[in-house]
């Protein structure tokens, strides 16, 4: 085997682990505190990707534009918690299933009244155009290296906020007993739109991470936001540590599983049976992967405590 | 009592009239669009009827439905790529399929609960899904050309015939009317009813509901999979996007807008739902503007339904 191949191929995995933890940990945090199941997560993903290319070309600068456009992402998850998701905590899960699917046919085509054009997309930025060396000879993108980074960085701050810090106290106390901490004289509505704030820019900034990539397309989201159920599920809904150790486990099966499972097969099928199941079996194997958690242990791997 | 129930029987009888004289109406107003329109709008009826079965009345919100869709569709398309054309062979193959991905997918998903039920529907439905996009021999993304429709052997019964064809899906969506209301009478109906309102004492009174779920999520699967085989002869084509997790969304929206738990709900549901876009859909190209709030409105203002909205009009009149 190749190890260069498996280093890269491992450090992919763990690129997509990070962006798919930027999305999971908004999702997993609305569920977890509010109880609330959004399948338009996936859009303010790519709410993200247009608003932080816009401004990246407005700027002409790929941070400046995620600067810019990171404020702008609160405010759009905070209004739409305002206008349309809090009349809905009250209500059951296939409410809430319902009326974030239609939020997902809305979004998906105001994209496409408010940027007609097939999309947008951005240069790479200069500075992490190009490939970095690293140990033993492994030649790697820095622009990959940079969302790593990023994912690891907001997991930290995520942790500091959550465990450390008044506001995360709340948060918390709110996922055990919502009632109880409204009681003594939180503001429990204003928490909700804050966290579901936060929950859009970590959407926003993956969805702008991607950009310089695979560009800002409409429906962009639906893929990704399976994923990110999947990374939930597994992690146990509602655990920040679960979604983030869902999410680099989920991108690491699923990247070594795309480039190195014919190789594996070959060992046991001959070359044209594991030539022709080889891609089959590798797009189905981090849903194989959540059905086997799920069957042995139906709430996920980290079930959070208490709420 | 006596008003609530003609207003919506009154309902009832004109969408079942309809859909019964559609290719006269239509070969009258020299429309024949009209017989191609309907007989989707069944195929679809069948399927939301399927799965109101799980959820409607089992309170089982399975986001994955429409995967059966594809199950049966591509078991007909498959065969007849590989040139076996017989009904006789394609429609057990396709139903049996149908039983067992249910069968797999139930056992698995019905362990869970709540949130984690809905996501892993989802998630299993999606592993079909790029099952269909990676299979380059059944042309993937692209879809699959059925280039003869199932064949039961005989002239005097060929779906190549429009009216055969129609009438036969016709029959299909009354038949799956009347195997829902003779189900959910009958006492097997009574225990998943049950279920659904507390699942606990159920348990308590000695029944397994885990088995009796199972059944009914396999019932449902093999009659959302005809409706999938009905598709592939209707269309002569199918591809991974039937079964994308959308559809199956759809699928959720037509039961919920119809009237969950309701016999006929669900075709009050796919009616309006395939109304709505024809119309919406000339009105502009960008529909989904106003579809999709109004799918929020639907959520946050008609509960119970049309079927409620029909039997609260009726109980005013008393």
């Amino acid at each position: 085997m190749d190890w260069i191949l498996l280093a890269e191929q491992g450090l992919n995995g763990l690129q997509l682990g990070a962006l798919l933890f930027l999305i999971a940990a908004g999702l997993t945090l609305t569920f977890g505190i509010m109880d609330f199941v959004n399948l338009a997560h996936g859009s303010l993903y790519m709410l993200g990707a247009f608003v932080g290319a816009t401004f990246m070309l407005w700027t002409g600068s790929f941070f400046a534009g995620i600067l810019l456009a990171l404020p702008l992402m609160f405010v759009i998850g905070a209004l739409l918690e305002m206008t349309v998701v809090r009349s809905l905590y009250q209500r059951h899960h296939l409410d809430h299933v319902l009326a974030t699917f239609g939020l997902i046919l809305f979004f998906n085509e105001l994209v496409q009244v408010v940027w007609p054009l097939d999309g947008l997309n951005v240069p790479f930025p200069a500075r992490f155009d190009g490939t970095v060396e690293l140990a033993f000879g492994i030649e790697y993108s820095a622009f990959r290296l940079m969302i790593i980074a990023v994912g690891l960085l907001v997991a930290v701050s995520l942790w500091v906020l959550v465990a450390k810090t008044r506001a995360g106290m709340l948060i918390r106390a709110g996922a055990s007993n919502r009632k109880m901490v409204s009681a003594l004289g939180v503001n429990i509505r204003l928490l909700f739109s804050l966290v579901f704030g936060i929950g859009a820019v970590l959407a926003g900034l993956a969805g702008m991470l991607v950009t310089p990539v695979l560009g800002a397309t409409s429906g962009m989201g639906e893929q990704i936001i399976i994923l990110a159920f999947v990374v939930i599920v597994i992690g146990g809904i509602g655990s920040v540590r679960g979604a983030f150790i869902a999410a680099v486990v989920t991108g690491l099966v699923d990247t070594l599983g795309r480039s190195f499972l014919d190789v594996l097969l070959l060992a046991f099928l001959p070359a044209n049976a594991a030539e022709a199941a080889g891609p089959a079996l590798s797009s189905m194997l981090i849903y194989l992967f959540m059905a086997t958690v799920l069957f042995l242990r139906p709430q996920g791997l980290f079930p959070p405590r208490g709420g | 009592m006596s008003s609530t129930a003609s207003v919506k029987a009154l309902f009832v009888t004109g969408v079942i009239a309809l859909c019964a004289l559609m290719p006269l109406i239509a070969q009258a107003a020299g429309q024949p669009y009209y017989v191609d329109l309907f007989m989707r709008m069944m195929i679809w009826a069948i399927a939301a009827v399927s799965l109101n079965l799980i959820l409607g009345y089992g309170g089982m919100i399975s986001f994955g439905h429409a995967v059966y869709l594809g199950v049966g569709a591509y078991t007909v398309g498959i065969c007849a790529y590989h040139e076996i054309e017989s009904a006789w062979i394609q429609w057990p193959l396709a139903l049996g399929f149908s039983a067992l991905v249910a069968l797999a997918f139930g056992v698995v998903s019905l362990r869970t609960r709540g949130v984690y039920f809905i996501m892993i529907t989802m998630a299993l439905a999606q592993m079909l899904y790029f099952l269909a996009v990676s299979a380059e021999e059944y042309g993937s993304d692209d879809g699959l050309i059925i280039y003869v429709r199932s064949f039961f052997g005989s002239r005097i019964y060929d779906l190549d015939e429009p009216l055969h064809l129609y009438y036969t899906i016709f029959v299909v969506l009354v038949g799956s009317l009347v195997l829902t209301k003779r189900l959910v009478e009958s006492r097997f109906g009574m225990v998943i009813r049950g279920a659904r309102s507390n699942e606990k004492r159920m348990e308590a009174m000695g029944f397994s509901i885990y088995r009796y779920r199972l059944v009914c999520f396999v019932i449902a699967g093999v009659l959302c999979g005809m409706a999938g085989i009905l598709s592939a002869n209707v269309e002569k084509f199918v591809s991974p996007d039937m079964m994308y997790w959308t559809k199956s969304g759809e699928l959720i929206f037509m039961v919920v807008l119809g009237g969950m738990g309701t016999v006929f709900g669900p075709v009050f549901g796919a009616v309006v739902f395939w109304l709505l876009s024809e119309l919406l859909s000339r009105l502009t190209e960008h529909w989904h503007l106003i579809f999709g709030p109004f799918l929020v409105l639907v959520v946050l203002f008609a509960r119970g339904g049309l079927d409620g909205l029909l039997a609260r009009i009726g109980a005013r009149d008393d």
